[in-house]
């Protein structure tokens, strides 16, 4: 198995003032094609640092990453720029889809940044494709607002799907949604981690962590624990549970 | 082609928030069409006051008598009555190039014709006036050599007089009184309209000189002496000439002044147009501050944009917008509200420039280059003004941005 992601002990200092800030001191970390990580802290673990330097959106101070075998830490602003767009899909806890904009134009969003030119059509049928993924064709009119936050994170999943990365990254992707919605999110993202897309996660909530299959544990700016997942969820049953129990004390027809 | 995407980008963002776009648009259109409507009101009196000075006639030199100071007063030019009629006579036999001559004098005064009366101008001239002018006779013809010999009681009016006297009907055949001595009308003029500043250039009677000076004003010096050369390069020679031969008739020692004033045509048109140029160039350079205000509003606007966007921008670097993408979005965004603003503003500009012209009478002239020049003018604005905030924009670190609340 090639590592998508190749961490050798990496370090992020912040100077901020007169005080040195040492948020990540030394992760080494390999992540292999078609695994699904939960990292997770507390906060202040290091783990939103990290994070940003898995997504191209920081560099390390010290240490080196390789994304898809490319040495990725000493990389300038213009060439981190066309790594996440090709490379990575991000999934953000406040879905960040432009407003008064359909869903289809924010799906469409990541292919106007491509550097090989695609038509008007192309991009249409791509962002369609996509959104088809996250059963959502039938919305691609809609804007935000018009969505529901469940929706609106698929969308954001569309998007991320888009430009065909090696990596999707999200980070609390069910941090803004109701538990059930959660469910529904995070079976999505089992959907399309068993069709072969590698998903690293943040989250700090534990159930959520129990539906990947490896569980990435952080404290201090460094890994403590790195465990499988055992007894690991698979959300069709448990939104299937849920519905009972919903059923039961009648909260749903 | 990413520039392409670039520019829908742009006029996305432009469109979804249309009042504002609008409201900014707003100060670079007033400030567009206020640069061509003031310069077109510029060129247009430039040329009137050409076409003006044209219609003194070609390659004419005017001769005005002295002025003269009387106990702390003085007089304006022609107030001293230094020129003779022999002067005149003179010049025309001694200096080479001379075409044709008219002496003049003038003065107010009242007429009066049945029971209409109206006060006007009297002007005395040479028969060989109204060509040296360019001025021709609409209707009868004018009056003769033999009638200034004679002082003969004969007048050619403008439109104006017919217009108050006659109530716009024949006039010739017909008795004007001026000052009691009954003139008998001859010709009419071909009308002139208003001047640029505003006078009635058809307000007037031309009667003789001589029965000008004999019957109506008794005078016996002249006011003007207009002369009129065969060609625009004896102007200056002929001026020249004029001046040694006056200054000799009138017995002027050196060192001391003249009494009288040489101008020719070239002269006084050069001054009026170096009066109308400043004008022009005044009228622009304030409709250019405006220019300038509304290039600022796009600056601040653009702006307010990028800091109410950081999340947008935010978002579009992390799906891997570069620095540049996110400059040029926002430049073009800048470009394209200051240029269609541009637009708008030469056809509001062209608009009231001829509904100036239509409505109020005032001559205007747009030129292309003016156009050109306001809407080149405005580009730049949009450029310039809108580089700052889209560098800012282009500058942001993208996961301070994608935190921005």
């Amino acid at each position: 198995m090639s590592a998508v992601i190749q961490l050798d002990d990496i370090h992020k200092t912040y100077h901020t003032g007169e005080l040195d800030v040492h948020a990540v001191r030394g992760v080494s970390l390999e992540i292999h094609k078609g695994e699904f990580v939960a990292v997770m802290g507390a906060s202040g673990s290091g783990k939103s640092t990290l994070m940003n330097i898995l997504g191209c959106l920081d560099r390390p101070t010290d240490g080196r990453y390789f994304l898809d075998g490319v040495d990725v830490s000493e990389l300038d602003r213009d060439q981190l720029a066309d790594i996440r767009n090709k490379k990575i899909g991000f999934v953000f806890q406040g879905f960040n889809l432009l407003s008064r904009t359909s869903a289809l134009e924010n799906v469409e969003l990541p292919m106007l940044y491509t550097h090989h030119h695609l038509s008007a059509h192309e991009l249409r049928e791509r962002a369609m494709r996509s959104l088809q993924i996250v059963s959502l064709a039938d919305r691609a009119d809609h804007h935000p607002s018009q969505l529901s936050g469940g929706q609106q994170q698929r969308v954001a999943i569309a998007r991320a799907l888009v430009n065909e990365p090696a990596l999707l990254l999200a980070d609390e992707p069910t941090g803004n949604l109701d538990s059930r919605t959660s469910v529904e999110i995070m079976g999505t993202l089992q959907k399309l981690n068993e069709e072969g897309i590698t998903i690293v996660m943040v989250t700090h909530e534990l159930d959520i962590a129990r539906y990947t299959r490896r569980n990435v544990i952080m404290r201090d700016g460094k890994v403590v624990t790195d465990t499988l997942v055992a007894k690991r969820l698979n959300a069709e049953e448990e939104l299937r549970r849920l519905q009972q129990a919903q059923e039961e004390v009648q909260l749903i027809p | 082609m990413r520039a392409l995407a670039t520019l829908r980008i742009a006029l996305r963002a432009l469109l979804r928030n249309k009042m504002r776009t609008v409201l900014t648009m707003l100060g670079i259109i007033i400030g567009v069409a206020a640069v061509i409507a003031m310069v077109g009101i510029g060129n247009g009196a430039k040329s009137q006051i050409e076409s003006q000075i044209a219609s003194l006639g070609e390659n004419v030199i005017l001769v005005f008598s002295g002025n003269v100071t009387r106990g702390g007063v003085r007089s304006g030019w022609g107030g001293a009555g230094t020129l003779s009629i022999d002067d005149a006579g003179a010049i025309q036999r001694e200096v080479p190039g001379v075409v044709s001559i008219s002496p003049e004098v003038r003065s107010g005064a009242q007429v009066a014709a049945g029971n209409q009366n109206w006060s006007t101008q009297i002007l005395g001239e040479s028969p060989e006036y109204f060509d040296l002018r360019k001025w021709p006779i609409v209707e009868g013809a004018d009056f003769s050599e033999q009638d200034v010999r004679s002082a003969g009681k004969v007048a050619v009016v403008g439109k104006t007089i017919v217009q108050q006297l006659y109530n716009g009907e024949n006039a010739i055949g017909q008795i004007v009184r001026i000052k009691n001595v009954p003139f008998v009308i001859v010709g009419v003029l071909l009308a002139k309209g208003l001047s640029v500043q505003g006078q009635d250039q058809d307000d007037l009677i031309i009667i003789p000189y001589t029965s000008a000076m004999k019957r109506v004003q008794g005078v016996t010096m002249l006011r003007t002496i207009n002369v009129q050369m065969a060609k625009p390069s004896l102007l200056n020679p002929g001026e020249q000439q004029i001046v040694e031969l006056l200054r000799q008739r009138h017995r002027i020692v050196a060192g001391h002044d003249d009494d009288f004033t040489v101008r020719n045509q070239q002269e006084i048109a050069d001054m009026a147009t170096a009066q109308s140029k400043t004008m022009t160039l005044l009228l622009g350079a304030i409709a250019g501050v405006s220019l300038v205000v509304g290039g600022i509003g796009i600056m601040n606007i653009m702006l307010v944009s990028v800091t109410e966007r950081t999340r947008e921008i935010g978002i579009r670097m992390s799906v891997g917008a570069r620095g540049r993408d996110i400059l040029l979005q926002f430049l073009i965004e800048a470009v394209t509200l200051s240029a269609i603003g541009g637009l708008i503003g030469i056809g509001l500009g062209v608009a009231t420039s001829q509904l100036l012209a239509a409505r109020m009478h005032w001559p205007t002239l747009t030129s292309l280059s003016s156009v050109v020049v306001a809407f080149v003018f405005s580009a730049a604005i949009g450029i310039f003004f809108g580089f700052y905030p889209a560098r800012k924009a282009s500058q942001l670190d993208p996961i301070e941005a994608l935190r921005y609340e």
